[in-house]
């Protein structure tokens, strides 16, 4: 026993020492952040407290939903969150989220105007664009010989065993639904039931349902075929050069994910400042680097973009006519949420 | 002060910190969004019996086996030298230091298509075989992760058996195999009681084993409690009447096992 | 005296499943020196995960609450435990089988099911007594789940325990304190110590409770690795099990040493003294 105690004492010491490591005197305040996990330069919490002297505590979550849950339940106070689109309309149909003051983020002319006032947030005043993206469609050249243009490939027999889908009833259906020529935001049963029944077939010829796994699987060669965010690709083909991306001609999705205040926030004007330096452009380019994703800034973006290869260009910077038939998800009505749950539960069981 | 009232401050911490909020978890059981009762959360019970029957069922077969491999495994150990022992012991909860989404991860490069086990089969010249995203694959999963607890209680329950009992019973003729059934197996129960009871009921809520080694065409219950929670359907009462009607079986399952399994000796595990 | 050792047999089966239990740690730990970000091609050898991580303070704060919050409720919880499960022991059935059944409940109930109750009540209460959700709460909710697990080694430890024992200690004189101590205490000591470990290890290993009690304010190591689910589980938390592992491991290597030399001696001198007169 006395080994055991001894064992654990060694480790609280290590606990100790390195939880002091981490912490740095207070000052001029802080502010609580809360992110997807790796989707920042945590190098520039360093440069943000040298400016300001507030301290950044930083956490992160992995899904849009397990945010909503955890600011549901309460109990904690986050400052600032970085949700995407349909959750920020939705934040802000339940009265969850603060007006920003906008004269406090003076940085905010710094953002492409084409992510401002999106469906998600009309009047703009209760979020910030951090980064923007397409869903698109990674296959491996090596075994899809044919030209794809298409979401087809995704439902095509001939890659049995090959396919992965997004395992989120959301992004799988909108997939489907895209494919079928419909809004991803459609609250039509019909349309939704004609695309559960594509999912069901293609069911048969799936290889699994995944997340985060697509990076490994594909650039492996383990499977053939994902339909996953444009900046991961930029990541994966480093790996695997014979992989491809296109953005299907049906449309996708695109996506911007934006930094809010939650209702009740305790260091609203904090939040404030570090939404207004995550818009500035080195800050922002810096981020981008890091996380691969697009940055909402325009002179950010333009230089972004620049420093990427010619063949990458495109799949960052997509057409605009391409992005024309691609939908930002909106908030949905309770009674349809309730049918993707049910036809989730269905389709996997 | 007498021993008996030792346990008394963990019954406030109890009363505290298990029965209040498993209250709040029945209220919101039977009640809806806007705070009134309801039987709704109940009524679509039916629906989910697929996904309950392949959990149980999959939960049944990995502890099965985590009795087949823990119980030889922790058996050895128990012969070995004391000293060893504690070693021995101690080299079955390491692995759990590593974080489980890790461990489980690293059986996704092992058993995958093109996976290292694949890879060693084809350098020896064997065909490779599919194991990944099927049902074999996520009771794999739930055995390697769940197994040191089937080892662990048998083990310290075997150590404790008096050895002068099985010399009695050599001496009165029994065999190395009678021996075993009539002494050792029997006087061994309560561990393995509680080894099922600590294997089986992580295996059949777990969530991410199903996710990453069955590729998550099918549901386990503890998906589809996670997506109350967590996931797209946020819906906490729909998740904690789910939660509640496994716990219900599942007590009701450990209660029957208990009592058939050796009397009231062992009723301290439920 | 004849030595005590398992079966050539059982040595096979047991070298089979500790191969079975490491070998996903192996893989873990080679992968840990990759140096692309893929789990599965090796892309050629590197320390760079290991400098890169000493740099990245959320990993190492996030380690260090891990540890703190994992020591603490071990301790913690195996004192509470082990007390209270000599209390139920003492008990009458009547009273102490309702009572383990509660307490089971933790072990009982799925994670997430644990994780949320205690979530809500903690919201609940902390609107009343003005607190947050913290490293307290968090604390709170890791001893609440490993108690049961420490209760449910100690008892059949208990229950194989000679109940005279106790009893005979007393009449020669013991008061019941110094039957606890001296008689209780060795028997039962492999359960405690296995409660312990069991403790500490769900400690190490949970994240969804974690996840619901900790606030905004402190973040676990398991929970800083599935947040990054969304995107790549970068190869620096691989390095920095590697690291954990291998301390855990050099330390069992060292105390096994020691306790091999000092039982050595003890043989050493208990053969001295059979062989004098």
């Amino acid at each position: 026993m006395k080994k055991i105690i001894a064992l654990l004492l060694a480790l609280s010491m290590i606990a100790v020492l390195s939880a002091c490591g981490g912490s740095k005197t207070e000052s001029k305040g802080e502010v609580n952040v809360y992110n997807w996990g790796e989707y920042i330069d945590e190098d520039i919490f360093d440069d943000f407290e040298k400016q300001t002297g507030i301290k950044v505590n930083y956490s992160t979550y992995e899904s849009n939903e397990t945010l909503y849950s955890i600011l549901k339940t309460g109990g904690s106070s986050y400052d600032v969150i970085i949700p995407s689109d349909y959750m920020i309309s939705r934040l802000i149909s339940e009265d969850m989220l603060e007006k920003i003051n906008f004269d406090n983020v003076p940085n905010f002319s710094l953002i492409d105007p084409a992510y401002k006032n999106l469906e998600y947030d009309p009047s703009g005043e209760y979020s910030v664009p951090y980064t923007w993206g397409t869903v698109g469609l990674i296959y491996n050249g090596d075994v899809v010989q044919e030209d794809v243009t298409s979401w087809s490939i995704m439902f095509d027999p001939q890659y049995a065993g090959q396919i992965l889908m997004f395992d989120n009833s959301r992004d799988a259906m909108g997939i489907a639904l895209k494919y079928l020529g419909y809004n991803q935001n459609t609250t039509d049963e019909a349309q939704l039931r004609e695309a559960f029944d594509l999912l069901v077939q293609q069911k048969s010829i799936l290889q699994a349902y995944v997340m985060d796994q697509i990076f490994d699987k594909m650039e492996s060669g383990e499977a053939a075929i994902a339909p996953y965010y444009a900046g991961d690709y930029l990541v994966m083909v480093e790996n695997n050069p014979s992989l491809k991306y296109v953005l299907p001609e049906e449309g996708s999705n695109l996506f911007v994910d934006a930094m809010c205040i939650p209702k009740g926030a305790e260091n609203k004007e904090n939040a404030e400042a570090f939404i207004n330096f995550m818009c500035d452009t080195d800050i922002a380019l810096a981020n981008s680097e890091v996380t691969g994703y697009a940055p909402a800034g325009t002179e950010a973006m333009k230089i972004f973009s620049e420093d990427l290869d010619e063949d990458l260009y495109p799949v960052i910077n997509p057409d605009k006519d391409v992005l024309a038939n691609c939908d930002v998800f909106t908030n949905l009505p309770q009674e349809t949420l309730d049918l993707y749950d049910s036809l989730w539960v269905d389709l996997k069981s | 002060m007498k021993p008996k009232y030792f346990a008394i401050p963990y019954v406030g911490w109890m009363a505290l910190f298990i029965v209040i909020p498993l209250v709040l978890i029945v209220v919101y059981a039977f009640s809806n969004a806007s705070g009134g009762f309801t039987l709704d959360n109940f009524s679509n019970m039916l629906t989910y019996s697929g996904v309950f029957g392949r959990s149980f069922w999959l939960a049944f077969l990995a502890t099965v086996i985590c009795i087949l491999i823990g119980y030889p495994v922790a058996y050895a150990i128990a012969q070995e030298p004391a000293h060893r022992q504690r070693t021995l012991m101690l080299l079955i909860m390491l692995p759990m230091w590593m974080n489980f989404l890790l461990r489980t991860y690293a059986w996704m490069s092992l058993l995958e298509n093109t996976g290292l086990i694949n890879k060693l089969l084809g350098l020896i010249g064997l065909p490779a075989a599919h194991m990944i995203n099927t049902p074999g694959a996520v009771v794999l999963g739930m055995v390697y992760n769940f197994l040191p607890f089937m080892i662990l209680p048998i083990n310290s329950v075997i150590v404790k058996i008096d050895k002068n009992l099985l010399e009695a019973a050599q001496d009165l003729g029994a065999n190395k195999v009678e021996i075993f059934r009539r002494v050792i197996f029997p006087l061994s129960l309560p561990g393995v009681l509680s080894g099922i009871t600590m294997v089986f009921v992580p295996s059949v809520s777990t969530f991410v084993i199903s996710k990453l080694l069955g590729g998550g065409t099918d549901l386990l219950l503890g998906d589809l409690i996670e997506m109350q929670f967590l996931g797209t359907a946020y819906n906490p009462h729909l998740g904690s009447a789910i939660s509640l009607v496994m716990m219900i079986i599942v007590m009701i399952a450990m209660y029957l096992m208990n009592k058939f399994g050796s009397g009231e000796e062992t009723a301290v595990m439920m | 005296m004849k030595k005590r050792q398992a079966s050539p047999l059982g040595r096979i089966f047991m070298i089979l499943v500790y191969l079975f239990l490491y070998a996903p740690i192996f893989v873990l730990i080679v992968f840990s020196f990759n140096s692309s970000k893929s789990r599965s091609v090796w892309t050629g050898f590197t320390f760079k995960w290991y400098t890169e991580l000493f740099q990245d303070s959320s990993i190492l704060s996030s380690l260090g609450t891990t540890l703190l919050v994992s020591v603490l409720s071990a301790l913690i919880a195996t004192l509470v435990g082990t007390i209270a499960a000599v209390g139920f022991f003492n008990m009458k059935k009547r009273w102490s089988t309702p009572l383990l059944s509660v307490n089971n409940i933790p072990v009982m109930n799925a994670d997430i099911v644990t994780g949320v109750s205690l979530c809500l009540a903690f919201v609940a209460a902390g609107s009343f007594l003005k607190f947050k959700l913290g490293f307290g709460t968090l604390l709170i909710a890791h001893i609440t789940f490993n108690i049961p697990y420490v209760i449910l080694s100690v008892m059949p430890k208990l229950q194989q325990m000679d109940k005279h024992l106790v009893d005979a200690a007393q009449d020669l004189g013991c008061t019941w304190s110094q039957a606890f101590v001296k008689v209780i205490m060795p028997e039962i000591m492999p359960g405690i110590v296995n409660g312990a470990i069991i403790a500490f290890t769900m400690s190490v290993d949970d994240f969804v409770i974690s996840y619901f009690t900790a606030g905004s304010k402190v973040q676990t190591l398991a929970m800083n690795i599935y947040s990054m689910t969304r995107k790549r589980i970068s190869p620096k938390i691989n390095a920095v099990s590697t690291l954990l592992f291998l301390v855990v491991m050099i330390l069992l290597i060292i105390v096994n040493i020691r306790e091999s030399r000092q039982n050595a001696e003890a043989e050493r001198k208990k053969l001295k003294a059979a062989s004098e007169p």
